[in-house]
């Protein structure tokens, strides 16, 4: 019914010290779907994310975003792809010390002349994107504030504003809600999918908690050292699934509910 | 957990024998390296003795009091000093801007193009500014210009040295965020790194302006302009209560300058 808009063809992709992120990996994603990639830590869940907008490289294969085959693609050719891409980090990956509404522009750049950005120049339509979408996600009022002085669920709403304000077709969220305690989790997560509804973004998150990734996800990807072992929708997900992703049985750390702290081991993983 | 118990039989020491011996013997290498440098440069204990009352009385005869009237003589050329000193810095603070991104690993990810520039900056810290000073008044002659050249590159030298370092600290998360959105290097630098490096490189630029200030007295021995020209002069002619008069000035102004710039570095960290 809808067109792939990401398609990943036998990739594979082996770091420079040998060890193997992902192993000749199968997928398609259509347009304006919510995905969540879950797994291990190690698995290649930020590796995968990671490979759409190319900030890592896949050394074989063919993955197609958009029409085109985006490991072929030359530098400039590159930054006009990732300019329809937004990406959501864990650690949120503002600015501390400009101001929130700064901090949401800069997802105009990739759209913006060179010397016009230099120089701070920005088109006033720019100025109304970065608002309006400051409004969606509820932090309007905070427009002038330095970034610093939110916390960190609003820090991570200026970075999906940003994402949002590049106008892309795809959101890339990697483990968005690690940093962030359980309400805020859940705050956040529905923010960022009832905003890419309301587009109609692609959007590919990774997530480690099962119950996290139960509530938002329409279709589930599992990894494992590198393979995806699992791709179905979210009504075919059962704590099964779970058990032969992470290839043991699920235990309550695997679950988000009340417990305030994540496993700082978890973060180990290699980008 | 099992415990081990204390062997009474052998004596347990912190520092073994060896090292102890080790660094002894560094302890009275180094010392007889201060007596032979001593005995070479006839640096004696009593020739300093023996020069204090001398100092004592030249203080007291020659140098006391300053020369008030000689006051009025001293302001222009000491404007002049500060004014070098502040185009000196500003020209090179400018300039150190860009230079510094070419010498930060993060940004300028060209290893061979890194390290000339590095190469080039450790090159220009080891020239000391008197002979900077030199050379300028050599190419452009004597005068004030001279002076605001030797401390542009002086500038370039410290500010690029110190600035670069802080480049490379920076969070490089807002640098991925840019490059991810599809910003270009120069968008990278100017909305994800200028903004975490501008405080420090305004301390660094009111800290070069002190050093400056300093420096540029002594540029004037040269003929680079400014009150070392004067001190330089009244010096030759023996006039001791008119050197007076000058070095109070410059106590003076020189405080309060380190004074202003110190406040206001606080504010900025």
């Amino acid at each position: 019914m809808v067109n792939a808009l990401i398609e990943f063809n036998d990739v594979s992709l082996v770091y420079p010290n040998g060890h193997k992120g992902l192993k000749n990996i199968n997928l398609k994603i259509n347009e304006g779907e919510f995905v969540v990639i879950v797994g291990m830590s190690g698995a290649g869940k930020s590796t995968l994310i990671r490979s759409i907008n190319r900030m890592v490289t896949p050394t074989s294969g063919e993955l197609i975003v958009d029409g085109e085959d985006i490991l072929q693609l030359k530098d400039s050719q590159l930054r006009k792809v990732r300019t329809n891409i937004g990406m959501i980090f864990q650690s949120y990956n503002i600015v501390k010390r400009m101001s929130v509404l700064r901090n949401v522009l800069a997802g105009r750049l990739g759209h913006t002349g060179t010397l016009r950005s230099l120089v701070g120049w920005f088109p006033q339509n720019d100025l109304q994107i970065a608002m309006n979408n400051l409004e969606r996600v509820g932090i309007d009022e905070k427009a002038y504030v330095r970034a610093s002085n939110l916390s960190g669920g609003q820090q991570q709403r200026v970075s999906i504003a940003r994402a949002l304000t590049q106008q892309p077709k795809v959101i890339l969220a990697d483990e968005p809600v690690a940093s962030l305690d359980p309400p805020t989790s859940h705050k956040v997560m529905k923010d960022l999918k009832r905003v890419s509804r309301e587009d109609g973004l692609t959007t590919i998150v990774n997530l480690h908690f099962i119950d996290m990734a139960m509530e938002y996800a329409d279709r589930i990807i599992g990894l494992r050292d590198g393979n995806l072992v699992f791709d179905g929708p979210i009504e075919e997900v059962t704590d099964q699934t779970f058990e032969e992703i992470y290839d043991r049985p699920i235990k309550d750390d695997d679950f988000l509910g009340s417990e305030e702290e994540t496993d700082e081991k978890n973060e180990s993983e290699q980008v | 957990m099992k415990k081990t118990s204390p062997n009474k039989s052998e004596r347990i020491v912190l520092t073994p024998m060896r090292f102890k011996l080790f660094i002894l013997s560094i302890l009275l290498l180094v010392i007889l390296l201060y007596i032979v440098a001593a005995y070479q440069t006839e640096a004696f204990p009593q020739r300093v003795i023996e020069g204090f009352p001398i100092i004592f009385l030249f203080v007291v005869e020659d140098l006391w009091p300053p020369s008030w009237e000689y006051f009025t003589s001293v302001i222009q050329p000491l404007l002049e000093t500060w004014n070098i000193a502040l185009f000196g810095t500003t020209f090179g603070a400018i300039l150190a801007l860009p230079v510094s991104f070419l010498a930060a690993s993060n940004i300028n990810t060209n290893l061979t193009f890194y390290r000339i520039i590095r190469f080039f900056f450790n090159i220009l810290r080891t020239v000391p500014e008197i002979i900077l000073a030199v050379l300028f008044v050599a190419l452009v002659g004597i005068g004030d210009i001279s002076g605001i050249l030797a401390l542009t590159i002086l500038t370039i030298g410290i500010i690029g040295k110190l600035l670069s370092e802080s480049i490379e600290s920076v969070d490089p998360g807002p640098l991925e965020a840019i490059r991810a959105s599809g910003g270009n290097t120069l968008q990278v630098i100017r909305y994800a790194v200028i903004p975490q490096i501008l405080p420090q490189y305004a301390s660094y630029t009111l800290y070069s302006l002190e050093i400056n200030v300093k420096a540029s007295v002594v540029l004037g021995f040269v003929g680079a302009g400014g009150i070392g020209i004067i001190l330089r002069q009244q010096l030759s002619m023996f006039n001791y209560q008119n050197v007076a008069a000058i070095i109070f000035t410059l106590f003076i102004v020189i405080t309060i300058i380190d004074f202003i710039s110190n406040k206001l570095r606080e504010r900025l960290e």
